[in-house]
């Protein structure tokens, strides 16, 4: 039930931003300097409510966006945002959720290796990994893996999502186009993020394997891949989960940088157009939208909390 | 103190990174002194030349040499990363010790609108507020830091609750001082180790996003010279011009891997403890 607080919460910080910045978005539109008296002005001012004191501007959109209605466009097209947001979520989520399991993926074994087999080469060169890794801005990495792999060596695509001859490709040939079109933005994407998973991932289990009931799973003489993979881990995976809701945000905000440099068709890619364009109702909705995409996945993390530990039940639990 | 610096002399990483952080400091500072050329004067006759003895790092589509325009821009990408850092901390600070100190209805508010703000990813945030302001170094700067100091106001607050049922605090109350001077004088102090390394990571985050705004042509707009522009200008000519998009780059790593450097050592000097509370999530600016 916290949520609804928080949800109100967000509503109320993206109508601040965009109206106590200084900057009125009639005179952005129309350009600076036009006198604010000229008749299609006011009836500009009209049309949005402009006229009305912010409370009541407020209340008015919030009572619109409670059924979705974000408004329309600035853009010539003058489409319903939530009709372009609703375009573009899928591939932002989809981005987001692959890198996910993805990260889980590497950074699990590579984290639990490097904390059973401390000091070890494989440890040293994961440390570095870890440091340059966190230092490697994104869009740089991009703008390199492109140049290398995809122009020089031409194995790969470097922006879209799919041939525009796709439609004429036999099957097998478009899931390969549609895959070899993720492969740079996704690897770009989780870079960053693997390192510090495998980080922490490494401080957790070092923790747990030092812990006595360890010693007491090998003392009954279980294997050590049960001892860690079974006795260890679960417990280890827990500070991960809560890591991962903690990054949400992060790479839904990574996906800005690489929806732009990959040209791919998503929430972040529309932001810097609506930007550029100060297209303010497709901002706001954006914003909003985002942002509870924010609080679900916190949710989601939460829960699941519960799920591998079953020392924690949900409702019992209060938000730290 | 001594043991601080004991430990961290013995770092030889954060050694490194302290070096590398500490002559950028230099090199930005006298930057016009140690420029080869003027980082905005064009060059007609020197358009996209490669690195040679003359431009060390090459020239961009106008001929203005890159070095310089480098040097320049480590002012930029430095300031940004202190100031922005700066009133984050400030922010956090006032907010984090009030909520600390006072607790009840005054924490649960802070705390309320921390969840609230780190709800946003930051990108979007920023994207929105500079969609409708005059675009500056100064605007920059206060977006980033108006969007940054959840985390420390979070640690001084963790601090804050600890410390304040301590003998000397409540010593402090029972002579009657004011809850300012308590918070200033006797608390602050000694919550202040987390805050400096929050500090310290916090930089190359700022500067993390700085550069990824300017990139985007969103940041810090030209003439100004900044690693982020020219990576910009880069990409629309790097198959001619590799220098253009391959050093500022390596400038960022640089820059960012040493601050991280430097923090984490200056973090496992000051107490090892605090690896818990000051991690390095949220060391990306996202």
């Amino acid at each position: 039930m916290f949520a609804i607080p928080l949800l109100l919460g967000i509503t109320f910080i993206s109508f601040m931003v965009i109206h106590l910045a200084p900057g009125d978005p009639v005179e952005i539109i129309s350009g600076e300097g036009i006198p604010i008296d000229l008749k299609p002005l006011q009836d500009f001012y009209k049309l949005y409510g402009l006229d009305q004191p912010l409370h009541v501007q407020y209340w008015n959109w919030l009572k619109r966006i409670v059924r979705l209605d974000f408004g329309q466009s600035f853009a010539p097209h003058g489409r319903p945002v939530i009709h372009m947001i609703r375009e573009r979520l899928p591939v932002t989520l989809a981005l987001n959720v692959i890198e996910m399991l993805i990260m889980v993926a590497l950074s699990v074994p590579v984290g639990v290796t490097s904390a059973t087999r401390q000091y070890s080469t494989f440890d040293k060169s994961t440390t570095v990994f870890v440091f340059v890794g966190f230092a490697t801005p994104d869009f740089w990495l991009a703008v390199m893996l492109q140049i290398l792999l995809g122009v020089h060596l031409g194995w790969l695509p470097i922006s879209g999502l799919r041939l525009p001859v796709w439609e004429y490709l036999p099957f097998w040939q478009q899931q390969w186009d549609f895959l070899s079109h993720l492969i740079l933005p996704i690897t770009v994407a989780t870079f960053g993020g693997l390192a510090g998973y495998s980080r922490y991932m490494r401080q957790s289990m070092l923790e747990v394997i030092r812990q006595d009931y360890v010693q007491s799973a090998r003392a009954k003489g279980l294997p050590e891949s049960v001892v860690i993979g079974k006795h260890a881990l679960r417990n280890a995976m827990l500070p991960i989960v809560t890591v991962l809701g903690l990054s949400v945000p992060g790479l839904i905000g990574g996906s800005v940088i690489i929806e732009t440099i990959f040209a791919l068709p998503g929430m972040g890619q529309l932001m810097v157009q609506a930007v550029f364009e100060r297209d303010y109702p497709v901002i706001m909705g954006n914003l909003v939208i985002v942002a509870s995409l924010t609080l679900f996945a916190n949710l989601v993390a939460d829960l699941s909390y519960g799920l591998i530990d079953p020392r924690i039940r949900v409702g019992r639990r209060g938000r730290a | 103190m001594n043991a601080f610096w004991r430990a961290l002399s013995k770092n030889r990483l954060a050694l490194g990174g302290g070096a590398v952080v500490l002559t950028l400091a230099v090199m930005a500072v006298a930057a016009p002194l140690v420029a080869p050329h003027d980082p905005h004067k064009p060059d007609t006759k020197r358009i996209l030349e490669a690195p040679s003895s003359r431009h060390w790092l090459g020239t961009d589509q106008v001929g203005r040499d890159v070095l310089s325009r480098m040097l320049y821009g480590a002012r930029v990408s430095l300031a940004v990363g202190f100031v922005s850092v700066g009133i984050a901390t400030a922010i956090g600070i006032a907010l984090g010790s009030a909520a600390g100190y006072h607790g009840g209805t005054v924490d649960a508010a802070v705390m309320r609108l921390v969840d609230l703000m780190l709800v946003f990813p930051r990108f979007f945030l920023l994207l929105a507020v500079l969609a409708f302001l005059t675009p500056s170094i100064w605007t920059i700067m206060s977006v980033i830091g108006l969007t940054g100091w959840m985390g420390v106001a979070r640690l001084v607050r963790a601090e804050f609750l600890a410390l304040k049922e301590r003998e000397f605090v409540i010593w402090s109350q029972s002579v009657g001082a004011s809850a300012v001077r308590i918070i200033w004088r006797h608390i602050l102090p000694n919550a202040m180790a987390p805050v400096l390394v929050a500090m310290t990571l916090g930089i190359p985050a700022a500067i993390l996003t700085e550069s990824g705004l300017s990139f985007l042509g969103l940041g810090v707009r030209p003439p100004h010279a900044t690693w982020g522009n020219i990576l910009n200008d880069g990409k629309e000519v790097i198959e001619l011009a590799w220098w253009l998009s391959v050093y500022p780059g390596v400038a960022i790593l640089l820059t960012v891997l040493s601050y991280n450097l430097l923090g984490e050592g200056i973090r496992d000097a000051l107490d090892p403890r605090l690896r818990q509370s000051v991690g390095r999530f949220g060391g990306r600016g996202r």
